[in-house]
């Protein structure tokens, strides 16, 4: 077996992709649950712009309203934290704190996605300098308070933990460490894969998913049906918000317990890149968010760990900055249709002025 | 499949209660009434032709219908008694259902997602039963004789086909009135055919059906009565046994006697602009304009007469260098400028005044300045080198504002704030003042006040006098009648018949917009019999 | 000329007035509100954290720091002017494309990609005399940032990508570029973190006060410069008419696709001067954490400017005089400098919010005209 395998690494320039694929099978199952965890955020914000964008409306807020609800997640629980009782629950260490906090940065979410949907299906304004708005101000405010508060030395109210699989399953030779990934994770990035399957047949199997498509493509159409365009339109950014304030949540709640300024970098903004390589579907937008994280993984493994050989020499001379440019390259090349191009839905950004019923 | 009694006869005179009745219905618009007090009577089983010129009041009195509009008088009654109608989904949940001229359709979704959307199935509170809409899918469509695929995408149908899908969303949602809007309007003749087949069909079973159109022949072909509408009011209402197309036409058309201004002798010159064989294909890529042969001469005027829609934007697009054709030739003065660009075009002498000014015609936050020179800005005197002489361009503007009488306080005021008489105007100006070889206008007064309609038709008699081409093409067939010295007929992309100006007769010119010519609508169902590999 | 007649009169009356609420006074009362909301977030925060005291004064206290901050005395205007003149250009950059129908959402990685190209050449001729190396550098960040630019327009152009995408893509591109090359080619050997050499005699003369480098000239010049090519040249009317128009413009013999592509390259040029201006006036030399806040303090600007040049210097000096004052205002009044987004976010709200809130949530009057007219993202 060894033999083959040194064999095939040995053939010139093809061995050296063999090399690579050999180097992230040995890499992958041990980073695996790090994958899922890095592309939750991504996934969720994503998430948040299928939802909002099959119905036509462009949410480039997606960071600001992370941004917010992480913040408010944090705020919220290391407020409510001295008042309550602090035991966890066994598993995903769950306390009342947490759940306070989780509901806030909901609601803040939802908050900050009426502000959208007012400005971008009410005043029909230009839906991007409504997202600005909101990243701007998110910016500002949370930038603001976590000057002030900082001064108080803040406290941490905690965060979930991961759930751990049993030794057997994540044991299991060749696929253990899929197991490994869904499974050794707290209870948000775990509900992602929830999330995404669910997301992924509403839409394209229930009335619900029907009607946000059509709406999204030709909102006249949908309109001379009976279909109030305005209200579904609303209903969906404002669950698209609630996905956002999900994926705040988790920077502050799960991937880490505390806040820093600007702690989204940028994240809202690839996971408008992972919704548009995933073409507006739930699960690709998960693939492509898993793509992204996977990318910025192996580039750290690279730093820490690179492979012997020619491959190492070639790896390491890429810097890492090179895969953090990655999901960035690769969607302007799926915009620009250089391969396999991604087509928004048709009446993506464009506000729906209601046939005058005179 | 469940049998059903497929054609069982209906006999609309055994039913006395109408299914739909419209009293004394009016709708005013910011200075146009566009329904007079239009009674509408529909009987179950009844086809019912509304026939009329473009404009006439008819969409207005179905989006009323439809609960798209709100009537300022009258009353809508069904099956005896008074509705209101607040929208189309109270329209839908009322029977009624619209076939609009330009599909309601989602290309990306299926036929059976466009069916279902707003009228779904449901196999539980949130999933659609879809094999349940799939199965009454096609048994729908195998009783009326159009069985289809309920998984296909709507974008790879044909335009036959996607308009049974319409039909088929109306009769998925239990419709027992249908209104179809120029249903035939991009149909062949076979596919109108067929669903003429469909439609009698549905009759046969007790539907009603509205169709609005303004093809005479067709609607004597279909329709169990035809009421026809002209300026907004009814001016009768027939059986197709108590009239013929000459009695439509000029009900449809009408014969007031109109103002006409003294147009004097004309004196064609050398030929100016010769067209052989021109084909022009649409925005769809499907070919609108089929082979045109014409020739203007100096100081003619060739008026184009014919119905909205048989190909007259994308040949006057061609002629102005906005749309390549796709096949044939452009001559001007001997030259073939086929394919040339807008501003080639511009070079060589040809000006237009478009249909739609606030499209093509003018940059209206622009002032009127900027506007006079839009075509000319970068030719001296309005530019040296990069930079724009505003002086010139000013005293340009100045000249035009006096020569054509443009309101206007200033030549900086911004051409949104004009009339739109003035407005039209000021794009006369912009193209009459230059050195002309072709004038292409298109409806050049569309929309304008009767003042406004007389100076524009005065500009252009003394242009074609001081030896200018011009081609005039309109849907108005007073102003064609009131210009031009040659008149020619378009019909579904051709010429079919050209007429000297000064006898036409309007009625006659009117029936050849409407059906074609005779002879010509058989020739052309051979032609296309012939296409499509049947031997006639 | 006509005389015109009463009615015409009224309405000429009537569109002026307009035209003036919608360049002068709409903006205005945006900015009023704004530090309205920003007192109130003052008076809230010391209620949070102040130990639930309700200070009425803090607001004055804190604006009136803001103001000291920017404009008192030679030193803080010269400050103010220093944070003024990367704000404007990238604003005439967003500015131009608006007028052109394009929204340009990469002044960051424009900016960004500015700096790199004026630092990159800056170093190689930092031993160079100034003549040269100072006129070259930032010609090297103006070609730069324009490539920056012109890589959306010609996505545009050919492939109909949209710009808005593809510079937001492009500017976290730019980040990981700055980074990776300051980290690797332009770094300085001995030091610890990345950083490049110093400019030298690349760096801009300064003219007045500490730090008043030339560049705020040429970013004010600029306005001019803008200005005439918007509203003077033949180029700034085929931008302009493409901009409200297409349709008019193709048949006016315009090419809209060349004009994208070149619009878009000018928007880039502006904020690669900005991103120049700032390194080889105030930094000198370039870390791989070089970054800013330009990217959206632009878009605000340019849109608070109503994309007209002379609007956008104001907006400018407004955003550039808070950014300077704010240290002063978080010393004196212990206020967080991140006051001035909340501030600045919450004008664009009231800019684009404020018509219909006036019109008390009246339907059917066409509000869509409003936001349009600050640059429809659409094609």
């Amino acid at each position: 077996m060894d033999g083959l395998i040194n064999g095939l690494y040995g053939i010139p320039l093809l061995g050296i992709l063999v090399q690579f694929v050999g180097y992230i099978v040995h890499i992958v199952p041990d980073i695996s649950p790090l994958l899922l965890q890095a592309a939750t955020p991504l996934a969720l914000g994503a998430l948040c712009g299928v939802i909002c964008e099959r119905s036509g409306v462009v949410n480039i807020g997606i960071e600001g309203t992370m941004l917010a609800s992480a913040f408010v997640a944090w705020i919220v629980g290391v407020t409510v934290a001295p008042l309550l009782p602090a035991d966890p629950s066994p598993i995903f260490g769950i306390t009342p704190t947490l759940l306070i906090a989780l509901v806030a940065a909901l609601l803040t979410a939802l908050l900050i996605s009426l502000v959208h949907a007012w400005l971008s299906i009410t005043v029909r304004a230009d839906q991007i300098i409504s997202g600005t708005i909101i990243n701007i101000a998110a910016f500002g405010v949370t930038g603001y308070l976590f000057q002030l508060i900082e001064k108080g030395s803040p406290t941490s109210a905690g965060a979930f933990t991961a759930f751990t699989p049993p030794s057997q399953l994540v044991q299991i030779p060749l696929v253990g460490w899929i197991f490994n990934m869904f499974l050794n994770q707290g209870p948000i990035a775990m509900s992602v894969i929830v999330i995404v399957i669910v997301m992924q047949v509403l839409l394209f199997r229930s009335r619900w998913g029907l009607r946000t498509r059509a709406v999204g493509e030709h909102p006249r159409a949908a309109e001379t049906v009976g279909i109030d365009v305005v209200r579904l339109r609303y209903r969906n950014v404002l669950a698209g918000g609630l996905l956002a304030g999900l994926a705040g949540a988790f920077l502050t709640m799960e991937a880490s317990n505390s806040f820093q300024t600007a702690m989204t970098q940028g994240r809202g903004f690839i996971a408008l890149a992972a919704m548009i390589i995933g073409r507006w579907t739930p699960l690709g937008a998960l693939g492509a968010a898993l793509l992204f994280s996977s990318s910025q993984a192996i580039a750290q493994s690279i730093t820490f760990a690179p492979p012997g050989g020619d491959l190492g020499t070639i790896l390491t001379a890429i810097p890492a900055q090179g895969y953090d440019m990655l999901p960035y390259l690769v969607t302007i090349i799926v915009v620009a249709g250089l391969i396999g191009r991604s087509i928004p839905p048709a009446a993506d950004g464009q506000p729906y002025e209601r046939e005058a019923a005179t | 499949m469940t049998s059903t009694p497929a054609s069982a006869s209906f006999d609309p005179a055994a039913v006395s209660a109408p299914a739909l009745e419209m009293r004394g219905i009016t709708k005013r618009y910011p200075g146009v009434v566009a329904n007079d007090r239009i009674d509408l009577v529909v009987r179950p089983g009844e086809i019912h032709a509304l026939l009329g010129e473009n404009g006439a009041g008819k969409s207005t009195l179905m989006n009323i219908l439809y609960g798209l509009a709100r009537p300022d008088e009258g009353q809508i009654l069904l099956d005896g008694a008074e509705v209101k109608i607040s929208g189309p989904a109270d329209a839908i949940s009322r029977g009624i259902s619209m076939v609009h001229q330009h599909f309601m359709l989602v290309p990306v979704l299926t036929v059976a997602e466009n069916i279902l959307l707003g009228a779904e199935t449901m196999a539980n509170p949130v999933f659609l039963d879809r094999v349940e809409a799939r199965r009454r899918i096609r048994e729908l469509g195998a009783r009326f004789g159009f069985e289809m695929d309920p998984d296909a995408k709507v974008a790879t149908l044909s335009v036959g086909w996607q308009q049974r899908v319409e039909i088929l969303k109306a009769l998925y949602r239990q419709a027992r009135i249908l209104v179809l809007d120029e249903p035939t309007a991009v149909l062949t003749p076979q596919e109108t055919e067929e669903i003429f087949a469909v439609l009698k069909r549905l009759a046969a079973e007790g539907h009603s059906i509205i169709f609005i159109s303004h093809k005479l022949y067709e609607v004597l072909e279909i329709a169990d009565r035809i009421t026809v509408i002209r300026r907004g009011r009814v001016v009768g209402s027939r059986t197709p046994a108590e009239t013929n197309e000459g009695d439509l036409a000029e009900m449809m058309v009408g014969r007031e006697v109109q103002l006409t201004i003294d147009r004097g002798e004309s004196h064609p010159g050398k030929s100016v602009l010769e067209v052989r064989g021109l084909h022009v294909a649409d925005d769809r890529a499907s070919e609108i304009v089929r082979g045109i042969d014409l020739q203007v001469r100096t100081g003619e005027i060739l008026g184009i007469a014919g119905v909205a829609g048989n190909g007259q934007d994308e040949l006057v697009e061609a002629l102005v260098g906005l749309r390549r054709p796709t096949a044939g030739q452009i001559q001007l003065g001997g030259r073939d400028v086929a394919g040339h660009t807008p501003r080639q075009m511009n070079e060589a002498g040809v000006a237009y005044v478009p249909a739609d000014r606030h499209r093509f015609g003018l940059v209206l936050p622009f002032s009127i300045a900027d506007n006079v020179v839009l075509t000319s800005y970068y030719r001296v005197p309005f530019t040296h080198g990069p930079i724009r002489d505003e002086g010139e361009i000013e005293s340009a503007a100045e000249q035009a504002i006096a020569a054509y009488d443009i309101r206007t306080p200033s030549a900086t005021a911004r051409a949104a704030t004009l009339s739109g008489g003035n407005q039209q105007k000021l794009v006369v100006a912009r193209e009459f003042s230059r050195e002309l070889a072709l004038l292409v206008l298109d409806q050049p007064t569309r929309g304008l006040d009767v003042g406004s309609i007389e100076f524009i038709h005065r500009q252009v008699l003394a242009k074609r006098d001081a030896g200018t081409a011009i081609l005039l093409v309109s849907a108005e067939l007073d102003e064609i009648l009131e210009l031009s010295d040659r008149i020619a007929v378009m019909y579904r992309g051709q010429l079919v018949a050209t007429v000297d100006g000064r006898s036409a007769d309007k009625y006659e010119i009117g029936l050849l917009m409407a059906t074609g010519g005779r002879e010509r609508t058989a020739e052309l169902a051979e032609a296309a019999a012939a296409d499509s590999g049947v031997t006639p | 000329m006509t005389a015109a007649r009463p009615d015409q009169e009224a309405s000429r009356r009537r569109s002026l007035g307009r035209r003036v609420w919608s360049a002068i006074g709409l903006p205005l009362v945006a900015i009023v509100l704004a530090m309205l909301v920003g007192a109130v977030v003052i008076i809230a925060s010391e209620l949070l954290v102040g130990g639930g005291q309700l200070n009425w004064g803090k607001p004055l206290e804190a604006y009136g720091a803001l103001f000291q901050g920017a404009f008192g005395g030679t030193d803080a205007v010269v400050q103010t002017a220093v944070s003024t003149a990367p704000l404007l250009l990238a604003a005439l950059g967003v500015g131009f494309g608006f007028k052109s129908g394009l929204f340009n959402i990469g002044a960051q990685g424009q900016y960004l990609t500015g700096a790199l190209g004026a630092v990159a050449v800056g170093v190689a001729l930092a031993g160079a005399p100034g003549i040269v190396a100072v006129p070259l550098s930032v010609l090297a960040g103006v070609a730069v940032g324009a490539l920056w630019g012109f890589i959306p327009g010609f996505l545009k152009a050919t492939r109909g990508a949209h710009e808005v995408v593809t510079t937001i893509m492009l500017n976290y591109v730019a980040i990981s570029l700055l980074a990776a090359l300051v980290a690797g080619p332009l770094n300085t050997p001995k030091s610890i973190s990345p950083v490049t050499h110093d400019v030298g005699n690349a760096a801009l003369p300064v003219f007045i006060g500490s730090n008043g480098h030339i560049g705020i000239l040429i970013a004010v010049a600029m306005v001019a410069v803008v200005w005439f090519v918007l509203y003077r040249t033949t180029f700034g009317f085929e931008v302009r008419a493409v901009g409200v128009n297409p349709d008019a413009a193709r048949y006016a013999g315009m090419r809209p696709r060349l004009l994208t592509m070149l619009t878009m390259t000018i928007c880039g040029g502006l904020s690669g001067l900005a991103g120049a201006g700032d390194l080889l006036g105030v930094s000198h030399q370039m870390t791989s954490s070089f970054s800013t806040t330009v990217g959206f303090d632009s878009i605000a600007v340019a849109l608070l400017g109503r994309s007209n040049p002379v609007g956008i210097l104001f907006g400018a000096i407004l955003f550039g005089a808070m950014r300077a004052g704010a240290p002063l205002m978080q010393i004196q009044a212990s206020i967080p400098a991140e006051l001035i987004d909340v501030i600045q976010g919450t004008v664009l709200f009231f800019l684009v919010a404020t018509p219909v809130i006036l019109r008390g949530f009246q339907t059917g009057l066409d509000t869509t005209q409003i936001t349009r007219s600050y640059g429809e993202a659409s094609h």
